[in-house]
């Protein structure tokens, strides 16, 4: 039996996602299984960017339950939650296709801000903050060496101070999963991390995903396009196309579908007659 | 030379008073956004505030100093605390039900929350002026007239006061913005809310904390107000508004040592304009001015220039 249906950290049920008449998503279920790397893959347009988009709680579905288990065994109904709590409360994470750092801040503060919570509580609300308390100093310096860690494992260290909209394209992506995981995720969702990246950087993304995924335990979904990425790092792959799953297993079984082969490549004219006399046209 | 000296301690005196309340302006539109008309009103909120609590506790020049110094502490974080509490009721009921909505919405409601303020007041208070005896009465006298003029300089004690606070809270409040975690949720929230609420941080909190800080040193705007003029009354809140959002205008809005060095600028050139020229004419020559630095410098002084990502 395979990871996802046995031990699963997020399972998403029934996921419909209408806007007015057009449904991005219909009635979509599938698993993330604990400690995996599960890609979501398809064609543009296939609604997996909505997925994350209901996942994180940028949108509400329409209908449908997203389900989160946390390693402590509480659930968490993602659907039901506002935003910062999926962050705070579900330890879910997420990156943007189009990369949102805070740019004006430096890589620091940029990785400081995704600790905001715990530091808040250690701080007394600030208050404890303003009078110096010991228990604030703490937090604050063991926040900084997380920050650092992260820096340090993505490469960055050297420009800590820097502010984060000077850095190159590929090192904002790195940041960017590193901030994301300073705010200590049990499910990472990384929408396209390796667009527009290099073979080089490519390969260095490999690699920390595969880091965080050992490492830190944390497990990953993401939403990629480059195939020699899904193929070589993901556990599990699910395909969507225009909405709807067509396919869920191990890369292997995926990539002799040939649902996907036909919704990635088109299908050949002969079958597409044998398709319309089924469906009488 | 005398009179210059005369006029430049006065201008600081007023540009610091302007500088704190223009502070809560270009912090507010930094995080959402929106010009807080109230913010000039809460600032009238807090001078009543200060004097309600100054009559009731009895304070007058005559008490013994420690005692005096103990009380206006007092006074000034009792009145910090109860004007926080108005401007974030003012957040909770006038904005935040209208955020999402188009951008003029929460303008007109801002005018609204302005007006209500200001006619509650009335109501409650009265419409007449309410004058108060000098708090912090004497100086230094800086020169005794020696020079041709025979000018005297004096640097009262309530100057002291008023630019001694603002000095101390305006170092606390950048730190606060720089350093601590509250001030880095700010920030990010004022580059990016939505990223920001999906790495936890609550947003709406902090955007009341926002609009809670702008008003608690609007109070302490209105005590220094207070103590300085010495006479106060429900339409203060008007000008000294329009004033600091200028200052913050020309200092950058959105910028908070923008706030600071436009409340000073504009607090010089009114003072140094009615020194020199006349008294009627001192609003027009600080309007002007931001006209003028708004031709050349659109951003305002310090104000950064939006960059538009493509």
């Amino acid at each position: 039996m395979s990871s996802w249906t046995n031990n699963p950290i997020l399972t998403i049920e029934h996921l419909t996602m209408r806007f007015g008449g057009l449904v991005a998503i219909g009635d979509l279920s599938f698993n993330v299984g604990r400690g995996d790397i599960t890609a979501l893959i398809g064609p543009n347009g296939a609604g997996k960017t909505t997925v994350f988009n209901c996942v994180t709680g940028f949108y509400k579905p329409t209908e449908g339950r997203i389900v989160m288990h946390r390693s402590n065994k509480e659930k968490f109904l993602l659907e039901r939650m506002p935003d910062f709590k999926i962050s705070a409360k579900a330890k879910v994470a997420r990156t943007f296709q189009n990369i949102r750092l805070f740019g004006g801040m430096t890589l620091l503060e940029n990785l400081m801000v995704a600790q905001h919570n715990p530091l808040m509580l250690a701080s007394g609300f600030t208050i404890g903050g303003i009078f110096g308390v010991a228990s604030f100093h703490k937090a604050e310096k063991e926040a900084v060496d997380r920050a650092r860690f992260w820096l340090d494992r993505i490469g960055l260290l050297e420009r800590a101070d820097a502010p984060a909209a000077d850095l190159p394209y590929g090192d904002q992506r790195r940041l960017e999963i590193a901030r994301a995981m300073c705010s200590g995720p049990e499910l990472l969702c990384l929408d396209e991390p390796a667009a527009g990246l290099n073979p080089k950087e490519s390969g260095e993304l490999n690699s920390l995903l595969q880091y965080i995924r050992a490492e830190q335990g944390t497990s990953i979904l993401l939403i990629e396009h480059d195939m020699s990425v899904v193929m070589e790092i993901s556990d599990h792959v699910v395909v969507l196309d225009y909405g709807e799953k067509i396919s869920d297993g191990t890369p292997e079984e995926v990539k002799n579908d040939p649902k996907v082969i036909a919704a990635y490549l088109g299908v050949p004219d002969e079958e597409v007659d044998l398709v319309e006399q089924e469906v009488g046209l | 030379m005398e009179y210059f000296l005369q006029q430049l301690i006065n201008g600081v005196t007023l540009g610091s008073i302007y500088g704190l309340i223009a502070i809560g302006y270009t912090m507010v539109y930094g995080i959402i956004g929106m010009i807080n008309f109230a913010h000039g009103d809460i600032f009238m909120v807090g001078a009543f505030i200060s004097l309600i609590l100054i009559v009731t506790l009895g304070v007058t020049a005559s008490m013994p100093l420690a005692l005096l110094i103990l009380a206006l502490i007092a006074i000034l974080i009792v009145s910090m605390a109860l004007t926080s509490v108005w401007g974030w009721t003012v957040e909770r009921i006038a904005y935040r039900p209208l955020r999402g909505s188009f951008r003029l919405a929460p303008l007109i409601t801002a005018i609204g929350a302005s007006i209500v303020l200001q006619n509650f007041v009335q109501i409650s208070q009265g419409a007449r002026n309410k004058p108060l005896q000098p708090l912090i009465p004497g100086g230094f006298t800086l020169s005794e007239g020696a020079g041709e003029s025979g000018f005297i300089v004096q640097l009262s004690y309530s100057q002291i006061l008023i630019i001694v606070v603002t000095t101390v809270l305006m170092i606390g409040f950048t730190t606060l913005i720089n350093k601590t975690s509250l001030g880095r949720a700010q920030r990010s929230c004022e580059q990016d809310r939505k990223m920001a609420s999906l790495l936890g941080i609550n947003v709406d909190r902090t955007i009341s904390l926002t609009f809670v800080m702008g008003a608690s040193l609007a109070s302490v705007a209105g005590l220094m107000f207070l103590i300085y003029y010495g006479v106060i009354d429900f339409y203060i809140g008007f000008l000294a508004g329009v004033k600091a959002f200028t200052a913050a205008v020309l200092g950058g809005i959105g910028s908070l040592p923008g706030a600071m060095l436009g409340g000073l600028l504009i607090g010089l050139i009114e003072t140094f304009w009615s020194g020199y020229f006349s008294v009627e004419y001192k609003d027009v020559a600080a309007f002007s001015i931001l006209a003028i630095v708004l031709i050349f410098m659109p951003e305002g002084l310090l104000g950064k220039p939006e960059v538009e990502k493509v």
